[in-house]
């Protein structure tokens, strides 16, 4: 007999199926000194307990029986459950765009794995169409699996595969891409593709979403649909992100790829501009852009994807009383990049300094940026800073600590060379670095004020 | 064929084989929220900031897409929660997962379900309830299951009771026009349970009956919140070659039996027709129907309702139903006919909600003149015995609006329809939503089961509060008399009572008279809300062991529970009860101030011993006032003879 037939059962519970003879999907009456309960057995998640057999009685309602009280199963006969989403061929219009979706994992498309109870990836255009059907009537849509990883999982081999995808997708005539990604690392994601495929001609935007797609008040569907109606639309040929806006179902954002962090643990508008403004927002048939610097969208097929990468870098998040030894551990362990978040305009406490002296004449290349995310680095202001850089550490402008990293990754991926290191991370490739942070780049609205009060009572945010 | 409920007796009932049960909804007295930490507090209809979302349909864990689902899809509704700060956090608003399930209102529910006879689970799983209505922001409800099969007694059977249910509170609904519906979310988010019993009553009369005595037992478990909105029912009605119907949010028990009452012949009324369907050969397989746009043709209309969508730019479709000749005009409820089954589901699902939202050819009343109705007819190749419905609407609307027109005008061939029906205030119902099958469960990937051990069923059960029924069968076996002992078995003073049994030297008759009637005219007359218990038993106490009468209990509490009373002891020190001697020189006293000429005989008795009684500080037995005053009514003579005359 097949493990399926055990799904999920171990120990204690599964000695109890095998003696009575019963299985996953099994409609049964078991007998307990709790009472007789009838209904089909499902698959127990693998981390729950195995003290119990978890029964669907026929209101819907999923229940567990404790294997103590079991004293007899008998088995009526089986019901099992063939979860689909309903497949539709997705339709052709020469009239419309051609978009590329990449699928990475994560919960843009998804649906539940009864062993773990929870959500796993799952995407077709077929599935997409049958799910969310308005994609039709934005573009004609091809879908790619590149991998199913959770985005934590997302490393060095997926970014490169992506980049590489990107570049042969844009070189088969396509007018937009969309990467399907999970969000907690969006946005790491968003910044490395955003070096690593340079000057593309068409829009490619990463989307997920916060509330998985199996539930009816998922982001996952509107976010689909403005993702791939700005890859399909938009004039804006960079890597961006589109997520939702206020968590009201009604606009979406596109944020510059190096410029956007994930900023709320479960929120649906997590995902914000950091120090700028975001790049435009996406409504149904509409794209209201915001900011015209961006690279426009052309007709050639020319890209620059380069996937230098060299993992040995590392991020220091800055703490009062941090001891040197974490920066000689690294120093120690082969890291050729450190990013120090630090204080205020770029600081780190005294202490350190030895080993930060150490680290340069290691040759180990060490930048500074701000753990407030929002600002410059300005190392001139304090006595601290110039002594930093006295030390070798380089001031990072306001590049984000993530970006930076990925930005070092990538540097250090084409030169070790100490100035063509620091020439490659102190130019812009792709809005990392902005020459003026504009008045209305930090907002965080203070919540009880009189007057954020009176905007949140006025719109649906 | 329709009827009044009381012109209906239980053998009519029982010929249409009504059967009906309950769906009882109860909020937990818990400090706060099932599923977040935000506190339980009074509703209230001010707010801070509104949240916009749309729902749309997810697969159940079988595979199945739920019907409920489908149609609500249909209806694209914008819906806004309008949100207090106080009362909601990013939880309710489905911004943050769940946190661990409130163990207070676990133990409340398990309680009540041990109360109800039912077989406790071994482990509870949270389990995801879709309501793509949008009354719960995260389109579905989180629920879970506490037992199964349980019971109560009613009369010489037992309700059966299929489950019990521990779910969170969903919002109210402020308004629903057109596309845009707005909820409250005040009560989003209570700990509910929801008790549901078999079908196992046979009138409209038992249905009131069992709801009384289910909440009698909630009550009796002090776990429920009280007042407004804190209890709702739901009533299953189904009579036989009908099916199940659920008139949701049914707020007080006293409407239950005319809603139960017009649903069973509602439904009576439908088979009626289907079987008239029948009698034409009008099977589901031989329904034909046609949907032609006249917008053109009925221009310059002057019926209002069309003629007002027309100046809208909307159109106007006609809808020809092959063979349903007069079947739009049978009665289904009071003031109601088949066609409103039709209009209920346009208004709802095409969101055309300005009514008359359709007109039929056999309607009578305002409508298209007959010329109009000539025109209509001969473009729909209309014959003598078809129906002609028209409906008017935007075009996206009018597209859904003639689709459920067929859809609802076919499922007459089927007979009744499951459906989520809304209870009105004249009794009646309309339609709400297809109702909901086991399709929409899924398990919720956000919380673990919880294992409900024997150490936590032990605790709960050495607990157990008396079921109000057990209590009640004490009492009569004491000696109650049954409707007094009915009335302290679910007082909330019955705990008090049962132990003022105790301390006190008092018969179980005359203390439940005190519980139950002499303790609340006291508590009017001195102008307070409680007595406090532990003062209530001190008193009874004392003036048993006195051997005084429980008068003497009232007139120390009298003084000890006024602001600024005395304490126990000198009130009763204070007590003067008086003797017959002084009864006599208090009711010559007051005959001799007092006109007599125009009081009865009874009634000067009466009001003679009402003044001794309260004079005495009610500490003067009035039965033996009332003997002593007599004494003083010179019998016959003026006073029997206006006596007379005051009775005519």
């Amino acid at each position: 007999m097949s493990s399926d037939r055990y799904k999920g059962y171990r120990g204690r519970s599964l000695d109890c199926l095998r003696k009575f003879d019963a299985g996953v999907w099994s409609d049964v009456e078991i007998r307990s000194s709790r009472g007789d309960f009838r209904g089909v057995i499902l698959p127990r998640s693998e981390t729950a307990d195995d003290a119990h057999i978890v029964l669907k009685i026929h209101n819907g309602y999923n229940i567990g029986i404790d294997v103590d009280t079991v004293e007899s199963i008998t088995e009526f006969g089986r019901i099992e459950a063939h979860y689909k989403i309903p497949e539709k061929e997705f339709p052709f219009d020469p009239g419309k765009p051609n978009v590329k979706l990449f699928g990475t994992g994560g919960t843009i498309a998804s649906r539940l794995d009864y062993r773990t109870g929870a959500v796993i990836p799952a995407f077709s255009p077929g599935e997409l169409y049958g799910s969310v059907p308005e994609l039709a009537d934005i573009c004609n849509l091809r879908t790619e699996k590149l991998y199913g990883v959770f985005s934590e999982n997302m490393g060095p081999e997926q970014w490169k595969g992506t980049a590489e995808a990107i570049g042969r997708e844009i070189e088969n005539g396509v007018d937009g891409i969309v990467i399907g990604h999970g969000t907690d690392t969006m946005h790491h994601t968003a910044a490395i593709l955003s070096f690593m495929v340079q000057d593309p001609p068409v829009p490619i935007v990463m989307v997920g979403s916060q509330r998985s797609s199996d539930r009816p008040s998922s982001d996952a569907a509107l976010n689909l649909m403005n993702a791939t109606y700005a890859a399909a639309r938009s004039d804006i040929a960079e890597v961006m992100v589109c997520m939702f806006g206020p968590t009201s179902d009604q606009y979406g954002l596109l944020h510059r790829g190096t410029r956007v962090r994930k900023m709320h643990s479960s929120y649906r508008s997590t995902f914000r501009t950091i120090g700028d403004i975001p790049l435009a927002m996406v409504m149904k048939d509409e794209i209201r852009v915001l900011k015209d610097d961006h690279r426009k969208r052309r007709k050639d097929r020319t890209v620059t994807v380069n996937t230098a990468f060299d993992p040995r870098v590392s991020i220091v998040y800055y703490y009062p009383n941090m001891q040197p030894d974490i920066i000689d551990s690294l120093i120690d362990n082969g890291y050729r990049g450190i990013v120090i978040a630090g204080t205020g305009l770029g600081h780190v406490n005294k202490p350190l300094y030895p080993a930060l002296k150490r680290a340069f004449d290691q040759g180990v290349h060490v930048y500074m940026t701000v753990q407030t995310l929002w600002g410059y680095v300005q190392m001139f202001v304090y006595d601290t800073g110039r002594d930093m850089m006295d030390l070798g550490v380089i001031p990072a402008s306001n590049m984000l600590p993530e970006v930076a990293y990925m930005k070092l990754c990538w540097a250090l991926g084409q030169t070790m060379d100490r100035e063509e290191v620091r020439r490659i991370m102190c130019t812009p490739v792709a809005g990392e670095i902005t020459e003026r942070e504009p008045h209305n780049g930090y907002m965080i609205l203070q919540g009880g004020i009189p007057e954020v009060e009176e905007f949140i009572s006025r719109y649906n945010r | 064929m329709i009827r009044r409920l009381d012109e209906t007796s239980p053998s009519d009932y029982l010929e249409i084989g009504l059967r009906s049960g309950l769906e009882i909804h109860q909020q937990l007295d818990t400090e706060k929220k099932l599923f977040c930490r935000c506190p339980v507090l009074p509703y209230r209809d001010d707010y801070d900031a509104q949240v916009l979302r749309h729902m749309r349909p997810t697969l159940s864990e079988l595979g199945e897409y739920d019907g409920t689902a489908l149609m609500e899809f249909k209806t694209r509704k914008n819906i806004i929660y309008q949100i207090n700060k106080n009362t909601i956090c990013t939880y309710e608003i489905d911004d943050t997962p769940p946190f661990e399930l409130n163990r207070q209102a676990l133990e409340f529910g398990l309680e009540i379900t041990m109360l109800l006879n039912c077989k406790l689970v071994s482990e509870i799983h949270v389990q995801r309830k879709q309501y793509l209505d949008g009354s719960i922001p995260a389109g579905f409800q989180r629920t879970t299951i506490l037992g199964v099969d349980g019971w109560i007694p009613f009369g010489d059977r037992r309700i059966n009771i299929i489950q019990l249910g521990l779910e969170e509170d969903a919002c109210r609904e402020v308004s629903d026009r057109g596309h845009l519906r707005v909820y409250l979310t005040d009560r989003l988010g209570i700990p509910l349970i929801e008790t549901v019993t078999a079908p196992e009553m046979r009138t409209p009369h038992e249905v009131a009956q069992v709801a009384r005595i289910l909440s009698n037992l909630a009550r009796a478990s002090g776990k429920v919140r009280r007042g407004i909105g804190a209890a709702r029912q739901d009533v299953n009605v189904s009579v036989e070659g009908g099916r199940r119907v659920e008139i949701k949010g049914v707020s007080r028990i006293p409407e239950i039996p005319l809603l139960v009452h017009n649903e069973a012949f509602r439904q009576v009324s439908l088979l009626e027709i289907k079987a008239e369907l029948g009698r034409r050969g009008i099977g589901d397989t031989d329904f034909s129907h046609k949907v032609l746009d006249q917008t053109g043709e009925l221009a310059g209309t002057s019926y209002p309702p069309a003629a007002s969508a027309l100046k809208q730019g909307h159109r106007l479709r006609s809808v020809l139903l092959r063979g349903y000749s007069g079947l739009l005009s049978v009665p289904t409820q009071p003031g109601k006919t088949f066609a409103d089954e039709i209009s209920d589901r346009v208004r709802v699902i095409a969101c055309l909600d300005t009514l008359p939202n359709i007109v039929h050819d056999g309607g009578g009343g305002e409508s298209f003149s007959g010329a109009e109705w000539e025109i209509l007819k001969r473009n729909a190749s209309f014959r003598p015995e078809d129906a002609l419905v028209v409906v008017w609407g935007s075009p996206e609307d009018l597209e859904t609006a003639v689709g459920e027109i067929a859809i609802r005008a076919r499922e007459a061939i089927d007979g009744v329809i499951n459906e989520t029906r809304q209870s009105l205030p004249d009794g009646t119902n309309g339609f709400e939503r297809i109702l909901p099958g086991p399709n929409r469960m899924y398990p919720d990937t956000d919380l673990p089961p919880i294992a409900i051990g024997n150490e936590l069923i032990g605790r709960i059960t050495s607990g157990l509060p008396e079921r109000p029924w057990e209590r009640e069968e004490r009492y009569v076996t004491a000696g109650a008399a049954p409707e007094s002992a009915r009335q302290m078995s679910i007082s909330p003073l019955r705990d008090l009572y049962d132990e003022a049994l105790k301390v006190s030297d008092y018969s179980p008759g005359e203390l439940m008279h005190f519980f139950l009637s002499t303790l609340s005219h006291l508590k009017k007359r001195i102008d307070v809300r409680e007595v406090p218990g532990d003062v209530l038993l001190h008193v009874l106490s004392a003036t048993g062991d006195s051997g005084l009468p429980l008068e003497a209990a009232a007139a120390v509490l009298r003084s000890v529970c006024i602001p600024g009373g005395i304490n126990i002891s000198d009130a009763l020190k204070a007590l003067e009860i008086p003797g017959d001697d002084e009864i006599r020189k208090m009711a010559g006293d007051l005959v001799r101030e007092m006109d007599t000429e125009t009081m009865g005989e009874g009634a000067l008795a009466r009001r003679l011993t009402g003044m001794i009684v309260e004079k005495s500080g009610f500490l003067a037995k009035g039965a033996r006032v009332t003997e002593i005053v007599r004494e003083f009514i010179p019998a016959g003579s003026e006073f029997a003879a206006s006596s007379r005359n005051s009775r005519r």
